[in-house]
């Protein structure tokens, strides 16, 4: 009788067979794994088969100054350079920086949108990568002030429950007069 | 999958949105156990049959992602076709007209 162990030994090495060989399904369309789970923003350009990146004006990343919701960040990239092979996007603190990879074809302008998550305020970038596999980028902060936003709302909620407290907390020392406690 | 494909000079502009629940893989639920990543990893998109982008994304991508892009030389009554695939090897197609 095959033990799990066995069996899980076994279809690792047929898996990794597969793999070698080309013939696992799952990698007929690549998805790399590996540039996707990268930390930082120079591992995943690496796995996506890049030098190491290069700022350039040629690139230009689009986005808000101020995300409203970490959920949705609409993020752009697009480029004037020739021979463009891939555009990334990748948001540095994100826990995987790349967010997603277009591959281009003369057939399409290299511009490209779409929304990204954000877990705090990073730095975004947009790197291209060319035929001959240098890396050029363009990066832009991303203030991603949900934080602020949701200590506002909950202040003004508070305040508005609590005006005349704070009225009355406030209104003397400003003004220098004792607070009516009669209505 | 909602596509609007719009022709305007020499390309047309193509905007998608695809109905996903892109799960991050990094949420807990209230047990406490981390949901596994689900999210759209293969995006291809075709003009008349033919590939003319391809992508891939991770799972920080937006849930209910957005995409747009120019694909050249488009002309109104050409077919776009978008295609997903997600990481459980759930995938979809849907077809739009140029206009």
């Amino acid at each position: 009788m095959q033990t799990r162990r066995e069996t899980l030994k076994h279809s690792a090495a047929v898996a990794g067979l597969f793999a070698t060989t080309g013939l696992f399904p799952q990698y007929a369309q690549a998805f790399d794994k590996a540039a996707f789970d990268a930390k930082n923003i120079a591992d995943a350009v690496k796995a996506m088969g890049g030098s190491a990146p290069v700022e350039s004006k040629d690139v230009t990343i689009t986005g808000p100054d101020i995300a409203e919701n970490g959920a949705v960040v609409p993020l752009g990239v697009s480029t004037s350079l020739a021979n463009v092979k891939r555009v990334l996007l990748l948001v540095e603190k994100n826990p995987s920086a790349l967010v997603a990879m277009f591959n281009v074809s003369p057939e399409v302008d290299v511009n490209f949108a779409t929304r990204s998550k954000m877990g705090q305020s990073s730095d975004v970038y947009a790197v291209a990568i060319t035929n001959d596999g240098k890396a050029f980028f363009a990066k832009k902060r991303s203030q991603s002030d949900f934080g602020r936003l949701r200590r506002l709302i909950t202040y003004i909620s508070i305040f508005r429950r609590n005006t005349w407290q704070i009225q009355c907390a406030f209104a003397p020392k400003l003004l220098a007069i004792k607070p009516p406690f009669v209505f | 999958m909602r596509i609007r494909a719009q022709a305007s000079g020499d390309k047309a502009t193509v905007r998608v949105l695809m109905s996903h629940e892109m799960e991050s893989g990094q949420r807990k639920d209230g047990n406490g156990k981390t949901i596994p990543a689900w999210h759209i990893q293969d995006i291809t998109a075709t003009l008349n049959g033919k590939t003319v982008m391809t992508a891939e994304w991770g799972p920080a991508v937006s849930k209910n992602p957005f995409l747009q892009f120019n694909i050249k030389g488009a002309k109104a009554g050409d077919k776009v076709a978008i295609t997903w695939k997600d990481n459980k090897g759930d995938s979809r197609t849907d077809e739009a007209t140029v206009s």
